[in-house]
């Protein structure tokens, strides 16, 4: 499904990804590790396709398609998705209505008619229950004033809403209580099915306990530096990263 | 997003073609060009004006000739010559009027481009409609099923004949001529205009809705309204207006008096869509307007809707006296700006009865290199015992070259006065886009969904039958703003 190859990346002349390489196939969970500034944040951003990075060389092939000379709603019509560490807020605009907008650009890009609105929201209602999303949260503005966790568990929400391909979730533990972490993951394992795959980006193993991978990678210096499978993470759990620093230096 | 990232969106700004900036090859009758005592009286007997109304023209324009042009404003005018402009121009009346099937095909046409159907099959139903085109009325649609109501809707100089006594005892009762340099120049030269009366105790069946068109070239477009509502009644008004693409600034100095009697209520809603200029400034509508209603009756209401996209100046603040105890006053504004546009617009909200109330919505949006102010005032007067006013005014900025500005006035003289002021700036946000752009929408699609986000509060005040209207036009006016 996704095939990246030596994929170099800089912002603003800084040199972030050096050389990533990464073959994710349908069906498939890869959680990706690694220190501050490793450059997790930075794959996320240049799969979705963020205007201020450069992807200096390399490649990343999506469903057979150049994903890098797609735009950044192109892709996402092409079933990418962005779960977002910080998501934004819109006031003023509905859940609903920004996740109808959503679904029938997809849909125009799909060459398909839009929904009709009571087949959209009767979709919306199966959804919410899937997910279990706060049914209150969706009236009001996307976002706004929503908690930390709301926010994460309405990423889900609109994650099978759009039902996309390729789920990118960049650090979405990130300031949740074990609860909301629970309930996110809940969403994600349902959402689990052997036409997509996903791309879990995350600092800590504890996530791993609930969304199970199928690979570990370690990211450091812009590259993956270790893959394995799930044991990986509980010995980084453990260790830390250091001893995976001191290899990459002992080797270079 | 770095700073020449954003410069690059920005370079990409191009100017929407404007919609409606056709212009209508008809026959035109015009007053020689400029302005003199000898204008105002051809513009009055065009009309064939009683006595009385020559006289208030020419007290008005004697009095505009000691006054000098305002020089307050948050922008940079460029001396108007006022003598280059023409005062009068209509379509050529080959015979009189009696039924739209006497109308200019062209002129009909003109209005079917706009979306304003007056052909009796295709009427926009629920919405009667004055067109104006140029300095004249060309039709009143369901001016007759109106009439068995009660309600008068017609062109102002057709109310001077059918009603004069109506129209002498208003005309001038809310925006005496001697209020601004604008209201003198409009009461001494203005040509035509709608003319509402609500009768006691009537809730007007339909909206009423006048469409302003400019035309001609070189000319001013300087209509009048005067809205009625007596005691007990109610009546939704709305304006509309376009004008072609023209190199030239036109000027538009217009007024308009509300009038609310005991428990009447008028909701007036503005849909400004004029020339605009194009993306370097050139040409575009001067829109200088005077807007001012009176809560004349206790328990009466006034609301202002305005949505101003076009124009490349706008400058009104559509304001209410609050003389009847308990009467309320709202203003709800969108003001739009991008390219070289100005905006100075807001309200004056006038507080002389006891317990009255006034809300103020203020939502400016500016992009390209333009500039939108908000300038309010809220003023409480001595007697005017447990007034109430709340304001919000928001601001949001689309790129880095454009400004908003906001200028709050409160004057209050009574210490029972409650007032309010909420006011906040945002930018629209990269990361905002980016989210939408995310999640499959496109960046001109997100940029609507932000801004009508943005208005919300305002566009839920329109009627339905504008607020979809109201809510692609703002989609149209920021086209090509964000890269």
């Amino acid at each position: 499904m996704l095939s990246i190859k030596d994929l170099k990346a800089e912002i603003e002349g800084k040199k972030i990804l050096n050389g990533l390489s990464l073959e994710v196939k349908a069906g498939e969970v890869h959680a990706i590790m690694g220190p501050n500034g490793a450059g997790k944040s930075t794959l996320s951003s240049v799969l979705a396709g963020r205007a201020e990075y450069e992807v200096t060389s390399g490649s990343v092939t999506y469903e057979g398609k150049n994903l890098l000379d797609m735009s950044p709603e192109d892709r996402a019509r092409e079933g990418l998705f962005l779960a977002f560490q910080y998501p934004i807020e819109i006031p003023g605009v509905s859940t609903t209505n920004f996740l109808k907008t959503a679904v029938n650009e997809k849909r125009k890009y799909l060459g398909l008619d839009p929904m009709e609105a009571t087949d959209f929201l009767k979709m919306m209602r199966e959804k919410m229950d899937y997910v279990e999303m706060d049914k209150s949260l969706i009236s009001r503005s996307l976002n706004e004033g929503f908690s930390g966790g709301e926010k994460k568990r309405n990423e889900v929400f609109q994650m099978a809403m759009l039902e996309p391909k390729l789920c990118i979730m960049d650090e979405t533990d990130s300031g949740l209580d074990i609860d909301a972490l629970r309930l996110v993951s809940n969403g994600v394992n349902k959402l689990r099915n052997k036409d997509n795959a996903f791309l879990v980006i995350t600092h800590y193993q504890r996530l791993l306990d609930y969304i199970v991978p199928d690979f570990v990678h370690v990211l450091y210096k812009g590259r993956i530096v270790k893959s394995g499978d799930k044991e990986l993470a509980k010995e980084l759990e453990v260790k830390g990263y250091d001893w995976i620093k001191q290899e990459v230096e002992a080797n270079s | 997003m770095s700073d020449t990232q954003e410069v690059d969106i920005i370079d990409q700004v191009v100017s929407q073609e404007y919609k409606y900036g056709f212009s209508t090859d008809i026959e035109m009758e015009t007053a020689p060009m400029g302005l003199s005592e000898d204008i105002v009286r051809f513009i009055s007997s065009k009309k064939n004006e009683p006595e009385w109304m020559l006289e208030w023209r020419l007290k008005a324009y004697r009095y505009w000739l000691t006054l000098e042009e305002p020089n307050w404003q948050n922008f940079d005018l460029k001396p108007i010559n006022y003598q280059d402009i023409i005062y009068y121009a209509a379509p050529k009346e080959k015979i009189k009027l009696d039924s739209l099937d006497q109308v200019d095909p062209e002129l009909l046409k003109t209005f079917e481009k706009l979306g304003i159907s007056l052909s009796e099959q295709k009427r926009l139903s629920g919405v009667a409609v004055d067109a104006v085109f140029d300095s004249v009325s060309i039709a009143t649609t369901f001016k007759d099923q109106l009439y068995e109501k009660g309600v008068i809707f017609c062109a102002i100089s057709e109310a001077l004949h059918e009603h004069p006594e109506l129209v002498k005892k208003y005309i001038g009762s809310v925006v005496p001529y001697t209020d601004n340099y604008f209201s003198a120049l409009n009461a001494a030269v203005f040509s035509d205009g709608s003319f509402v009366y609500i009768p006691k105790g009537v809730r007007c069946p339909m909206e009423l809705s006048t469409y302003f068109r400019i035309n001609a070239e070189n000319t001013g477009q300087f209509e009048r309204t005067l809205i009625i509502a007596d005691d007990n009644s109610y009546v939704s008004y709305l304006e509309g207006c376009t004008a072609p693409m023209r190199d030239e600034n036109q000027l538009h100095a217009a007024v308009v008096e509300l009038i609310a009697m005991e428990k009447a209520e008028i909701k007036y809603s503005t849909v400004q869509n004029w020339y605009p200029g194009d993306k370097d400034g050139k040409g575009g509508i001067y829109n200088f307007v005077t807007k001012r209603g009176s809560c004349e009756g206790a328990h009466s209401k006034i609301s202002w809707t305005q949505v101003e996209t076009g124009s490349a100046i706008t400058w009104k603040y559509p304001s209410c006296i609050l003389k009847g105890d308990y009467s309320t006053g709202e203003f709800f504004s969108v003001a739009v700006t991008n390219n070289r546009q100005i905006a100075d617009t807001g309200t004056k909200m006038i507080h002389i009865g006891k317990h009255t109330k006034s809300r103020i919505v203020s939502k400016g949006i500016s992009a390209g290199k333009s500039h939108n102010s908000y300038r309010g005032l809220v003023k409480v007067n001595k007697r005017a015992e447990n007034a109430r006013n709340h304001t919000q005014c928001d601001s949001m900025l689309i790129g880095d070259r454009s400004g908003a500005h906001t200028f709050p006035y409160i004057e209050i003289n009574n210490k029972t006065a409650q007032v309010e002021h909420e006011a906040s700036t945002s930018k629209i946000g990269e990361d905002q886009i980016f989210y939408c752009n995310q999640r499959g929408i496109g960046t001109e699609e997100a940029v609507g969904l932000i801004v009508n986000g943005f208005c919300k509060e305002v566009l839920n005040q329109l009627p339905m039958e504008f607020a979809v209207e109201a809510q692609k036009l703002l989609a149209v006016s920021l086209e090509g703003s964000v890269g």
